[in-house]
């Protein structure tokens, strides 16, 4: 449940579900975000969802911070209908030029190249949520022995399709951006389809995704 | 069938097609968009008498030269913009924020946004442009959006609609003033930093550095010092968040921004100053004021009128 709720500036909720990372938080903030949807409370913009909070913003010619907030404290929340859990299949080509950063994770995690990779390709990962660009999938949990901080300074252009890894977490970067996440390898897949009016997201939170490796050769005749 | 087009002579550093931007898109990753600045952005389809979210053509520093073909049409500019109009190899000048009629062959030739960054062209029609998730807006970033969510390019052709028959006349006088002292309220992660860090932020002045667009400005100034965390777990972003990145260097994040971000929030610039603030080009200096709530939301109201009052005017 919702355990604070304070303003993020003068037009936004931020509604504080804990701090931990874990399933069970981020199905809580998960339902409150699909229950806020149907709600149709006047004024609101936009609802994030994240790991374990949930941003709420709306017009502030509309509505304010204290009405809203006495709103959301008093939403009845109907009964979790959780969505589908689809298993989605991505490959990745870690060839050198797409492995920005496996040196520097070398390094950082004492951990050699092949046993980087063979513990990342090993396991399955949940997805907790999507956004900081259209579609990017924010994946967990990472084995323990895989944890590295972001990069000091974020890069001004993390090329399209690339993965990342920080912390306990991993994504694919659905477009070109800045971002400071440790690059590992390229998927000649996209992720985010503009193309389509619904549902341009291939990845949606609660999803599972498990990720196999590419050679080269295949990568580009993926692309073709 | 009428055919009224511009023609692209030269495309402008960063013109875009947008309209007041799409709401409900950010979970699945997709900001607002929408014009940078609201008020002007209001102003010159007013001045068009235009439906208030009629896209506009927004551009950034330079703009862009446009070659006109067709029946006469009214067309409207709106900031803080040097423009011209090259007429039978005359070059004719015209006030921002009037009415201006342009004729078959004319040229438009947006020169600079002085010492601004946005400014906005709205024509006594409609610029033909494609619609994604109920909203032209360009996202650039995204790919979607007017112009299959790219910047203008040279040489392209900007199909024209709805071109008013009765030119409308409309002007107003207003001039952009400027602001250099930002007014925010505290972040939930003010605490991430010391008190003498903090008191660098609210003493010191920050350069507004290149790096800065659509997305976000970027600062650099005094190093504001994490004393508990460089890094938060990502959650949910608004236009105006002012995050501290892990070499203690502010960005503000604008209309474009990603939807979500892992550095800690020391503040959130006020809706009323936002228009104002993405107005400050880079090379100038800016400082953070701390107000709050009651006083932002008291603020905004006292913008809101000002801007109706402003569209009222207009005749």
């Amino acid at each position: 449940m919702i355990k604070n709720i304070s303003n993020l500036g003068d037009a936004a909720l931020y509604c504080d579900f804990g701090t931990e990372v874990n399933k069970e938080i981020n199905k809580n903030v998960i339902n409150y975000f699909n229950n806020l949807r149907d709600s149709n409370f006047l004024g609101i913009t936009n609802i994030t969802p994240s790991y374990n909070k949930l941003v709420i913003s709306f017009d502030l010619k509309l509505t304010s911070f204290a009405t809203l907030k006495k709103q959301v404290e008093n939403l009845e929340l109907k009964k979790n209908n959780n969505s589908k859990n689809n298993l989605i299949k991505i490959p990745v080509c870690c060839a050198e030029e797409f492995a920005l950063d496996i040196k520097r994770l070398q390094k950082l995690l004492k951990i050699n190249e092949a046993k980087i990779y063979e513990t990342f390709f090993s396991k399955n990962y949940y997805c907790y949520m999507t956004g900081f660009i259209a579609g990017m999938p924010f994946l967990g949990d990472m084995d323990k022995s895989l944890f590295a901080k972001r990069l000091e300074t974020p890069r001004v252009k993390v090329p399209k399709n690339s993965i990342g890894i920080t912390e306990q977490f991993c994504n694919i970067y659905t477009f070109e951006s800045p971002g400071g996440w440790n690059i590992i390898g390229k998927t000649p897949v996209d992720i985010f389809d503009n193309k389509k009016n619904t549902e341009p997201n291939l990845i949606n939170p609660g999803d599972t995704i498990s990720f196999y490796p590419i050679s080269k050769l295949e990568y580009e005749k993926k692309y073709e | 069938m009428n055919k009224n087009y511009f023609e692209v002579l030269r495309p402008g550093i960063n013109s875009t097609f947008q309209d007041k931007g799409r709401n409900n898109f950010y979970h699945i990753g997709i900001p607002f968009s929408g014009a940078m600045d609201n008020r002007n952005f209001l102003l010159a389809n007013t001045i068009s008498n235009n439906e208030i979210n009629n896209p506009v053509l927004e551009f950034a520093y330079q703009g862009p030269k446009l070659k006109y073909v067709g029946e006469n049409i009214s067309i409207n500019i709106t900031g803080d913009v040097n423009f011209k109009i090259i007429r039978k190899n005359k070059n004719l000048e015209f006030s921002c924020y009037e009415n201006i009629i342009l004729e078959n062959n004319d040229c438009l030739d947006i020169l600079s946004t002085n010492r601004s960054v946005y400014g906005y062209l709205s024509i006594g029609g409609t610029f033909e442009v494609d619609y994604y998730l109920n909203s032209c807006s360009t996202n650039t970033k995204a790919k979607i959006g007017a112009n299959s969510g790219e910047k203008l390019e040279k040489g392209q052709i900007i199909h024209l609609k709805n071109i008013k028959k009765i030119l409308p006349k409309n002007k107003i006088e207003y001039l952009n003033s400027k602001i250099e002292n930002i007014r925010i309220i505290k972040g939930p992660h003010f605490d991430y930093f010391s008190k003498d860090a903090i008191d660098l932020f609210f003493s010191d002045e920050f350069n507004v550095t290149k790096l800065s667009d659509r997305m976000g400005i970027r600062l650099k100034g005094p190093k504001i010092s994490n004393i508990k965390n460089t890094n938060i777990k990502s959650e949910g972003l608004v236009k105006g968040v002012i995050q501290i990145t892990a070499d203690g260097n502010p960005i503000i994040m604008l209309s474009d921004h990603g939807t979500i971000g892992g550095y800690p929030k020391i503040g959130v610039v006020i809706s009323a100053d936002y228009d104002k603030l993405v107005q400050i080009p880079p090379g100038s200096k800016i400082k953070f004021k701390e107000i709050n709530l009651k006083d932002a939301e008291t603020i905004f109201k006292l913008y809101e009128m000002e801007t109706q009052n402003l569209i009222s005017n207009i005749k």
